[in-house]
């Protein structure tokens, strides 16, 4: 038995990128395309392991003939499009989305956001002191993990990886609307109120570090968190048979938090409690 | 799924309100509860119970309807009994503004405040706060009153709607509305030559059925007065009857009314006689259109031009196609009715004064296109539409008109009204599909478009109101005939909703191809010297300029000068409205509408607001300050237009811009 299962070949599509012809398995993504071709566009909802909700909108490409920006993320190329990656509209608008998004939150963990707002010139703090935030405080309420909807850019990754995407657990979803619109429990009871079950799945897929394990949480309120410092270590969950990867994020000897590698077939970045969270028997402290 | 539910126990009130919409439950599994023997044998769940999703909507209305806001206790055993996790339900809940999830008074007062209603509810808003206290605050005696969005009364500006939460809010003013509509159709004939609609006669004296204190009860008060406002909060149900909807017409008492082909029954027939409908054309349209069959009538709604009147103009008779072409099945009819385009009452005052015509046309739509099942998706701040409608539709079931068997063709179709609950972008046409289905009322991505995978993923086509009814002309007249009414390119009568600083506000129908000067006239516009702008098509339209008054109202002639029809606003200001306001109010409005999925909406409404507001409290400072704000709305603006999922997104700075470059604003 083969462990990936064959599927008929798949057509080309061929169409044109930025000028160049290019040619991508049908069904492909125009974000699929642009990897393909070497080419950087920013994401921030998108995930390896999810269907984008597209709502981020800082992947923004031109389509020829097209009344508005097309998400690369989830438009699907199509034989003689003609996608343009870099022209002055879609820079605009990625621009101007990583404004909107970093005026209004806390992008300080999320991994290249500074990059991107250096690259695309973009200038947050153009909107005046008095620009509205979403002005969260972090949620503490258990031992495993906190969410800190300050730093939430409400990608619905969480939402998608807890409920029909992978977890079916449905603890957590999208409340109000808006600018008010936060992701939210039931009645925002706390977490141990509510059906979570701790798997971390909401973790593993957050891009902006909005939900992190108590672990990192404290380290960095603390100062102590340096990445620089830890090591990754890839072996197999030892509580039972399904045989989930587990990637140990180690610093100081201490194991700092537990992620799951997303090209793992059986699990695709997924774990349970146990996996994501029981390792302090390992530790000598 | 992993159900989870507190420990909050619903109120008995809230266990009846859920069980009159459902039943009562059947197990234990469902929240009845005593535990049988049989439920700790047998699991009740999967499929079948989470096929009834699409009751949460109707759910939450029940309890909201029933306490006046939805407690932890009831909506978890609203989610019990649907199988709904309480997170998802409470992140719907949520979504909607005429729900709370917080306790609060029985009775609510929503004042509009949005365009139309701007000027005239500024004092209105004063006085109450001065008789019932702030706004969102509850007073002693148990009522609240809040500032609204557009209620769709603009032609009796100022409005507001009081809704009390009690039992049978529906059933105690369906009576007192039956009582009241065999008296319409003859205060009708008097009405619209009468100046304004808003002195319209009203309808006969109602004789309320005595009310019980705990009643449900709605009252519409527009326009209102302080003092009417106040007493009608006290008890809504003893309220002054509304104006008959003729009142909305004012075309209706004029020579030309004959020629009327979408408006010519308002007044004239009783809404609640099926026979009178009959009498005056009613349902020949749809014998006509059994001796088509489905591919004739396509046929001839192709041939006639007919273009979707909500916004996009898209051609009717490709969507019936592409929709009755799709092998998947089965196929479902969606009208939006959910008009909350600020400036819009067309659909309401249709609604009201002529329910069978809705009917007739989507029975006939859904025949054209093969489905079987209509949804009417009403806007919840429409009681009276509603409860026409509903009698409406019981009637024409009565009869034979919906069923199984519709006029003995073997043809089965029926409707089901499903009611908004306060959310503009319900009004988009995926946004509609979730909320019936009932999740939170976002926008999908296209494609897949709705013709493809719509309601419940499967083929549907979505039409509004006034599109669906323009189907009845196009079939008693004959394709050519009706296109030969209007332009070449804008085929047959188009409806008006002009409200402002007109003498005679109201819903007008005209051939396209009229001016906008020639509307205005006939709308009683004032000194043309006064006359500051004119905003086309809404809050997500434009304005123009006082001498550009002969733009053709067709969907061609507006497109070449720069601005739109939308769904046929014509809002007139005059000199005395302050225009900086005007734009902030549109600003606030798409910011509380946004559905908060993208982040150039969500994120974007809000910035545009901030901007305006510095630009209104600057007015005469500094000059650079102005210019640089402004920069900042075209930046913007042009990332919400280009890069935002839905139309509410990317039309949200439509009014501003054209603001800015057409009136000249902050120059
Ligand atoms: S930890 Fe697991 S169950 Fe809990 S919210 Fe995250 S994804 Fe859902
Ligand atoms: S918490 Fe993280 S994953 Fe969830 S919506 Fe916010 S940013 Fe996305
Ligand atoms: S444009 Fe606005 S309303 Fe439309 S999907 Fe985006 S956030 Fe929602
Ligand atoms: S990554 Fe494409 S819209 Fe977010």
């Amino acid at each position: 038995m083969s462990a990936v299962p064959l599927q008929p070949p798949r057509r080309l599509v061929e169409f044109t990128l930025d000028g160049e012809p290019v040619r991508v398995p049908e069904g492909s993504t125009l974000l699929d395309a642009c990897r393909a071709a070497g080419k950087d566009v920013p994401t921030l909802c998108q995930g390896d392991t999810l269907t984008p909700k597209n709502a981020c909108r800082v992947c923004m490409v031109e389509v020829e003939g097209a009344r508005t920006l097309a998400p690369a993320c989830s438009r699907r190329a199509e034989a003689g499009m003609e996608v343009r990656t870099d022209s002055e509209r879609a820079r605009h608008s990625r621009k101007l989305v990583l404004e909107l998004l970093a005026s209004s939150t806390d992008l300080s963990t999320t991994p290249r956001a500074a990059e991107w707002i250096e690259e695309y010139g973009a200038e947050p703090g153009r909107f005046g002191e008095d620009a509205a935030t979403v002005a969260e405080e972090p949620k503490v309420d258990n031992d495993l993990y906190v969410r800190d909807y300050d730093k939430c850019i409400l990608c619905y990754k969480c939402v998608d990886a807890c409920g029909e995407q992978w977890q079916n657990t449905f603890a957590i979803a999208v409340a109000g609307r808006g600018f008010d619109a936060r992701i939210s429990t039931e009645h925002d009871a706390p977490l141990t109120d509510s059906a979570c079950v701790y798997c971390g799945n909401c973790i593993e897929v957050c891009p902006t570090g909005a939900l992190s394990f108590k672990t990192e949480f404290d380290m960095r309120e603390a100062g102590t968190w340096d990445e620089e410092r830890q090591t990754e270590t890839t072996t197999v969950c030892a509580y039972c048979g399904v045989g989930c990867n587990l990637t140990l994020h180690v610093q100081d000897n201490d194991i700092v938090k537990v992620s799951s590698p997303h090209d793992n077939p059986v699990t695709h970045g997924n774990l349970c409690i146990k996996g994501r969270f029981g390792y302090q028997h390992v530790q000598q402290h | 799924m992993d159900l989870h539910f507190g420990d909050s126990k619903p109120t008995d009130e809230e266990r009846a309100a859920v069980d009159a919409l459902l039943g009562p439950p059947d197990s234990a599994w469902e929240g009845s509860d005593d535990r049988t023997d049989t439920d700790l044998r047998w699991a009740k769940g999967g499929h079948t119970a989470r096929g009834r999703r699409d009751q949460l909507l109707p759910g939450l209305h029940a309890l909201n309807d029933r306490v006046g806001w939805i407690s932890e206790g009831g909506l978890d055993y609203l989610c019990r009994r649907l199988t709904v996790p309480p997170a998802e339900a409470y992140g719907v809940a949520t979504f909607y503004s005429m729900f709370s999830l917080k306790p609060r008074p029985r009775t609510v007062v929503r004042v509009c405040t949005d365009i139309a209603c701007a000027g005239p509810s500024a004092d209105l808003c004063t006085s109450l706060e001065s008789r019932l206290g702030p706004a969102d605050t509850p007073v002693e005696g148990g009522a609240v009153w809040e500032r609204s969005p557009c209620l769709g009364l603009c032609e009796r500006a100022p409005a507001a709607l009081v809704i009390r939460a009690g039992t049978d809010a529906d059933a105690v003013a369906a009576a007192a509305d039956a009582a009241g509509s065999a008296g319409s159709a003859g205060s009708a004939g008097s009405a619209g030559s009468a100046g304004s609609a808003g002195s319209a006669p009203p309808e006969t004296a109602v004789e309320r059925p005595a009310v019980a204190a705990e009643s449900g009860a709605y009252a519409v008060v527009a326009p209102a007065t302080p003092h009417a406002l106040v007493e009608a909060a006290r008890d809504p149900g003893a309220a002054a009857a509304e104006p008959a909807p003729v009142g909305a017409v004012p075309q209706a008492g004029g020579p030309g009314r004959d020629r009327l082909a979408l408006l010519h029954r308002v007044g004239r027939v009783d809404p609640a006689s099926l026979d009178d409908y009959r009498a005056f054309d009613g349902y020949a349209a749809l014998r006509r259109a059994f001796t088509l069959g489905p591919a004739g009538v396509i046929r001839e709604v192709t041939d006639s031009g007919l273009l979707g009147r909500g916004g996009a103009a898209f051609p009717t008779g490709r969507k019936w196609q592409a929709t009755a072409a799709q092998p998947d099945h089965p196929h479902y009819l969606v009208c939006n009715a959910d008009e909350s385009e600020p400036g819009t009452f067309k659909d309401r005052v249709l609604m009201e004064g002529d329910p069978y015509a809705l009917i007739e046309a989507m029975t006939i739509a859904g025949y054209a296109t093969g489905a079987h099942r209509g949804y009417l998706y009403l806007r919840g701040e429409y009681p009276r539409a509603r409860r026409r409608i509903e009698h409406a539709l019981a009637a024409a079931r009565t009869r034979g008109l919906l069923g199984p068997d519709v006029l003995g063709q073997g043809y089965a179709f029926d409707i089901e009204v499903r009611r908004g609950a306060g959310a503009y972008i319900c009004g988009e046409e995926t946004a509609i599909f979730n909320s019936v289905e009932g999740y939170r009322g976002e926008p999908r991505s296209k494609p897949p478009f709705p013709v493809e995978k719509g309601l419940f993923g499967k083929p549907t086509v979505v039409n509004n109101v006034e599109t669906l009814v323009n189907v009845l002309p196009v079939l008693t007249m004959g394709a050519e005939a009706y296109a030969a009414t209007g332009t070449g390119a804008s085929t047959g009568p188009k409806l008006f909703c002009v409200s402002g600083s007109v003498s005679r506000p109201g819903l007008y129908e005209l051939p396209f191809g009229a001016t906008l000067g020639e509307l205005l006239r006939l709308a009683g516009q004032p000194d043309p010297e006064r006359l500051r702008a004119v905003l086309l098509g809404g809050a997500a339209g434009g304005f123009v300029r006082p001498d550009e008054l002969d733009i053709p109202l067709t969907f061609e002639g507006t497109r070449e000068a720069g601005t739109t029809l939308g769904s046929g606003v014509v809002l007139a200001l005059d000199d005395s409205v302050p225009l900086p306001r005007v734009l902030l109010r549109i600003a606030e409005f798409f910011r509380d509408e946004s559905c908060g999925q993208c982040v150039p909406c969500r994120v974007g409404t809000v910035r545009q607001e901030e901007a305006l507001t510095r630009l209104l409290d600057r007015r005469n400072g500094e000059a650079a300050d102005t210019a640089a704000d402004v920069a900042l709305l075209r930046e913007v603006g042009a990332a919400m237009r280009d890069a935002s999922i839905c139309g509410l997104g990317q039309t949200a700075w439509n009014a501003v811009e054209s603001a800015i470059d057409r009136l000249g604003a902050y120059a």
